[in-house]
């Protein structure tokens, strides 16, 4: 009996780290994770190419466009992070972080783009 | 047997659940670096010429924004920024409404000397100097005498100024049990202060050309009680307008924080 229940736990083991291969949202969750581990060590080029992997894998993942318009805006690409924040908040409108994340992107873009009349 | 074979189970069932989990929000720092507006890379040097200048005579505005200017963009700039006497644009002004008005073949009313204020009070005053700075010539022939370096000039308006109104404070008083409270009330009184106004004007010593202008306007009040100097008043103002015109010709970084999902 105890050979049956350690197999059974040694296939359940196999079964979520195959599941978690082959499922797009897994996949972009482990990118994600790496990707903030880079970032809160201040390498934010290398957590942009994972985050940009992680809404290539899936699309439908809000938390991973929030995560690269942060990144797009610390490399100063306004534009991408506009797109990259639409996007995120378009997929989860709900989500307030994405939305006060949002609304300080907005703050410095409008900053920055200002202009006074010569 | 069984039963603990199944509680293992459960165990690394739930060892994996919370790995798989873990923290979903992560605040983070990030610096976001912002583009100046200016291109100043064809120059290397700056010559922050003078300013028409206007409103209180406790500050020479004029001097003190060239004062500050050279030194902020001495230590916060790429430039080189050029030592040289401050031009009082106020002096020269009336021979260049006169080269002007020559230039365009009559003497054009806007541009006659004697319509220019001799005194300047108000924002009306200062403006009727504005031509001096679409007179390419004159600073073209500036540019020269320096290797055509970036020109900083424009106008300064620092007025004084009072209004009446209701201001909130905070009353605190304490019971008869020793305890504390503080509440807001509103007081009629009259505040006293200043207005800074500034336009900076950006030219290139090379063509004499406008490159980019801005105005910027900052005001403070203070209560009857405030004895506050004119010139303190005005390093308070300049100091909250500087990261603007510093933003202008360099790039800067803005601190914040930001939200990292999972």
């Amino acid at each position: 009996m105890r050979k049956i229940l350690s197999s059974a736990v040694l296939a359940l083991a196999i079964s979520a780290t195959l599941g978690a291969a082959g499922n797009p949202r897994s996949d972009a969750k482990a990118q994600v994770k790496f990707g903030i581990d880079l970032a809160q060590k201040g390498l934010w080029r290398d957590a942009l190419f994972f985050w940009e992997k992680a809404v290539e894998i899936d699309p439908t993942y809000a938390a991973a466009f929030n995560n690269l318009a942060v990144a797009y805006e610390h490399e100063g690409l306004f534009e991408k992070a506009r797109k990259a924040y639409d996007t995120a908040l378009a997929l989860a409108p709900k989500n307030e972080s994405i939305r006060q994340n949002y609304e300080f992107f907005k703050e410095i873009n409008d900053r920055a783009s200002r202009r006074n009349p010569r | 047997m069984i039963a603990r074979a199944a509680a293992t189970l459960a165990s690394v069932v739930a060892v994996l659940a919370v790995a798989a989990c873990g923290p979903a929000i992560y605040e983070t720092p990030i610096e976001t670096p912002i583009k100046p507006k200016l291109d100043t890379s064809p120059f290397q040097r700056v010559l922050v010429v003078g300013f028409v200048a206007g409103g209180s005579e406790d500050v020479d505005a004029n001097l003190e924004t060239v004062r500050l200017l050279r030194s902020q963009l001495r230590t916060k700039s790429s430039l080189r920024v050029i030592e040289a006497d401050p031009v009082s644009l106020l002096d020269a002004a009336p021979a260049q409404a006169r080269a002007q008005a020559a230039a365009a073949g009559k003497p054009a009313v806007t541009l006659d000397p004697a319509a220019l204020p001799k005194q300047i009070r108000d924002e009306k005053d200062i403006e009727a100097y504005d031509y001096l700075f679409t007179s390419p010539d004159y600073w073209k022939q500036l540019g020269e005498e320096f290797q055509g370096p970036l020109i900083v000039t424009g106008t300064v308006l620092f007025t004084p100024y009072a209004r009446t109104g209701f201001v909130q404070r905070e009353n605190e008083s304490v019971d008869a049990y020793g305890r504390r409270s503080v509440e807001p009330t509103k007081t009629y009184m009259e505040r006293k202060g200043y207005i800074l106004r500034p336009k900076f004007v950006f030219i290139d010593g090379r063509t004499g050309a406008v490159m980019h202008s801005e105005i910027f306007r900052e005001e403070v009040l203070y209560n009857p009680n405030q004895e506050t100097p004119a010139l303190s008043s005005y390093f308070e103002l300049m100091d909250r307008l500087i990261p603007g015109f510093l933003g202008t010709l360099s790039s800067q970084k803005i601190r914040g924080m930001r939200v990292l999902l999972r």
